[in-house]
């Protein structure tokens, strides 16, 4: 398989034990793959299932049935039955995650923020600092915030460092979760050239983006969301 | 995270329970309690009063003798040893030398009436160094890093704020460089910035010294700030276990429902 | 009236078994404390009951016994012990230190070496060298049982980081034949030198704690230090005031009420006997700053 990701069939519900049990089935029948160096955009109306996939694809949802493929140091490995050690270790090494709200974790500068990844993996803090300084001031994020924990900035900025945090690595493969909703036309379009360089790179990319410009800019496949709601 | 000292260990687990349980008579405090923990990996063990989590770590620790199965460590010869066939040399040795153990109430874990440098001093000292000046160096050096002013060196923990003796546990635990370290719901009974930042002192040495650990808890925010996995415990069982994000944030089980809910939002 | 007669010094004969039997294990296991059942003796507690318990389980007829305490022959408690063994014994006692068999102390070694065949016997009041740090009895037993002796080096570390040295100056911890850590009762630390591989049998007794310990003839006897604050005895700057004695601990005595003293040596027979031999010093001497050296 070249792909390096291939879902079969993954399907999810959730049982709202609270509720008195009620089940909301999220997807049924997913399928799709993406090959090295493509983005794949998921479309669909809002609550259609296409963050939960997303998810689904990191190992933050856990999945009720089919496969998960990834490529993962060479071989292929089923993240739907994975063992939590084996998902932390994809984590690691092969898929970065950029969700729609940062959720850092709290009173860490700015910058360390978007260090960790790269520190996690071995590299020098001090290297990793630098790195994360350019990708910031590409993202416009003036110097003098650096030092602060992201939870005071303003939306679009906690979203570019979120951008940031998850560009970082080389990780060949990137989920986007709404990656430019908060960001201005410069902004977005310093994002969407991000994305055009990983591509370049050999990354596979699979993204939820509802601006129809930009989807056009960044996607080479669409795929309809729709087409895997399950039954209600 | 520190590149790991010894990669063909890793893949080793270093911890493993085998259906630990243990009843007081006819009341069951634990029961059917697997799992193996990884060198690096951080599990925390949550539940609510009563649930059987101290009773685990006591048992994880070979504090307590289980009435039905094993505990497992693997031995930095790399050695799979059962906890129960060590003599109590050996496991004392073990406890002052490769593991560690932060109390809730810190005054447990350190000697309140001997000065802050003694306290971390100690288990070196016990493990035979014998030269005052590098036992002191070593216990400054420790100070600095639990955020501890380094002028307090010569002051006994009675002086200190519980904030301080619990980050001065910390340092004493970890000057001999543990693999592994149980805390028994480190943050209970402190300020709630005091907890901040204890918890983010403690998730930065985790992952500087690759720490694997084992942390008992009430509170889902500590689990998530410093897990990579979680056992949700009711009754003296694992009802749900899996990757901390996973487990609060697509919760299976009505048990475990219930305590991510009722986490007060932000 | 007929005086009561007592067995030969004072104790029957099976209790004498019981604290020789617990003597041989003393000394079959250096510097471990032994329980002993210790009896009601005619002193009180803190008195000495230990030593003279002791040395009523060893003292033979033919003995010729010593009682000194804080180095001194002649007062009051070394008078009523003697007399007391002189009453119940009947054995002859001398102050001489090279005439004695068995020496009974308080508090301090004598100066004159011991050679084979004598015995000393410590009085000792707490036995435990890591009572103060850890209270409890189960606690201390384990760590003397598994060699765990981290915590006497925090008692150490502790004075270092304090007064700048190790301030303890009697009672200093010594580690006995390399394995158990021993206190040698509040002798000065003056004395401790004097433990390692000595001709004479060592005993000691302690009567309120129910304990015997013991050094044998010839064992090491290692002062607990840090490489890099080693233990230094602690000699005095001046000779004896009476006999000039240079190498040997000094009391101090305060001779009027404007400040005046002398410093003469605390072993009495030690002195006495110098004097006799012709050694002088200068009496009444301005005081002198007491340092420490090797």
């Amino acid at each position: 398989m070249t792909a390096m990701i291939d879902i079969s069939n993954a399907e999810k519900t959730f049982t709202m034990h609270l509720q008195g049990g009620i089940e909301l089935p999220v997807v049924r029948g997913v399928s799709f793959h993406v090959e090295p160096g493509e983005c794949v955009v998921l479309s669909g109306p809002s609550g259609a299932g296409k963050s939960s996939i997303l998810k689904m694809i990191f190992g933050n949802y856990r999945c009720d049935g089919g496969r998960i493929g990834i490529r993962h140091q060479g071989t292929v490995i089923d993240l739907a039955t994975a063992e939590p050690r084996q998902v932390l270790s994809v984590r690691r090494s092969t898929i970065g995650y950029v969700s729609q709200f940062l959720r850092a974790v709290p009173r860490v500068a700015t910058l360390d923020v978007v260090a960790e990844p790269l520190i996690v993996n071995g590299t020098a803090r001090a290297e990793a600092r630098e790195k994360a300084g350019a990708l910031l001031r590409r993202l416009n994020i003036p110097e003098r915030l650096w030092a602060l924990p992201p939870s005071t900035f303003s939306g679009g900025e906690q979203q570019r460092v979120n951008i940031a945090r998850g560009f970082i690595s080389d990780l060949p493969i990137l989920l986007l979760d709404e990656p430019t909703a908060s960001l201005d036309a410069a902004n977005g379009a310093v994002v969407v050239e991000l994305i055009n360089q990983k591509k370049c790179q050999g990354v596979a990319m699979v993204a939820i983006v509802h601006d129809d410009e930009i989807r056009h800019l960044i996607a080479d496949r669409i795929v309809d969301v729709t087409s895997f709601a399950a039954a209600a | 995270m520190v590149e790991s000292k010894n990669p063909a260990q890793d893949d080793q687990p270093l911890l493993v329970a085998e259906n630990l349980a243990k009843n007081y008579g006819r009341l069951t405090a634990c029961r059917d309690v697997s799992f193996a923990l990884y060198p690096s990996e951080v599990l925390a063990v949550v539940g609510e009063s009563g649930s059987g989590k101290s009773t685990l770590l006591q048992l994880l620790s070979a504090q307590l003798a289980p009435s039905a199965g094993r505990v497992s460590y693997r031995m930095r010869d790399g050695v799979l040893r059962d906890l129960a066939a060590l003599g109590e040399a050996e496991r004392r040795f073990l406890f002052r030398t490769d593991w560690g153990f932060v109390h809730q109430d810190p005054a447990q874990g350190l000697r309140m009436a001997v000065s802050a440098g003694a306290n971390v001093g100690e288990r070196l000292m016990a493990v035979g160094w014998n030269h005052y000046g590098r036992i002191r160096d070593t216990a400054s050096s420790w100070l600095e890093r639990v955020e501890i002013d380094v002028d307090r060196i010569d002051d006994a923990p009675r002086t200190y704020s519980g904030g301080m003796r619990q980050r001065l546990q910390i340092a004493r635990n970890l000057v001999t460089e543990p693999r592994l370290v149980f805390m028994d719901e480190p943050t209970g009974g402190l300020d709630v910035s005091v907890q901040a930042r204890l918890l983010d002192l403690m998730r930065n040495l985790v992952s500087e010294l690759g720490l694997a650990a084992i942390v008992v808890t009430h509170d889902l925010a500590v689990a998530r700030l410093l897990s990579h996995r979680v056992m949700v415990m009711k009754g003296g069982r694992v009802i749900e276990t899996g990757l901390t994000d996973q487990v609060l944030d697509d919760p299976r089980e009505p048990y475990t429902q219930l305590l991510v809910s009722s986490i007060l939002p932000a | 009236m007929n005086a009561p007669a007592y067995n030969f010094a004072y104790l029957d004969e099976q209790t004498k078994r019981m604290i020789r039997r617990a003597i041989l294990k003393a000394i079959a296991i250096p510097g471990y404390q032994v329980p002993f059942a210790s009896r009601e003796m005619p002193m009180p507690y803190g008195w000495g009951t230990g030593g003279v318990q002791v040395t009523a389980a060893i003292l033979g007829p033919e003995d010729v016994l010593k009682v000194i305490d804080q180095g001194s022959d002649d007062t009051t408690n070394a008078i009523s012990i003697r007399k007391f063994f002189g009453k119940t014994a009947g054995v002859a006692t001398t102050t001489s230190t090279a005439d004695a068999t068995v020496i009974q102390t308080r508090h301090r070694i004598p100066e004159a070496p011991l050679h084979g065949g004598q015995i000393l016997v410590y009085q000792v009041p707490i036995p435990e060298p890591l009572r103060f740090l850890e209270p409890r009895e189960t606690e201390t037993r384990r760590m003397h049982a598994l060699g765990e002796y981290g915590l006497m080096h925090v008692k150490l570390y502790e004075d270092i980081a304090r007064f700048g040295h190790i301030a303890t100056s009697y009672a200093y911890p010594v580690k006995v034949n390399a394995r158990y850590v021993m206190d040698p009762s509040p002798t000065p630390k003056f004395d401790n030198p004097k433990m390692d591989n000595c001709p004479a049998l060592q005993l000691f007794g302690a009567g309120r704690e129910k304990r015997i310990y013991a050094i044998p003839p010839h064992t090491t006897v290692v002062s607990l230090d840090f490489e890099d604050h080693p233990f230094t005895r602690y000699r005095f700057d001046a000779p004896c005031a009476l006999c000039g004695a240079d190498d040997s601990y000094l009391d101090e005595i305060v001779t009027d009420d404007k400040g005046g003293r002398m410093f003469v040596c605390s072993d009495t027979d030690y002195c006495e006997s110098r004097q006799a031999a012709g050694h002088r010093g200068s009496e009444s001497v301005a005081p002198h700053k007491e340092r420490a050296h090797g």
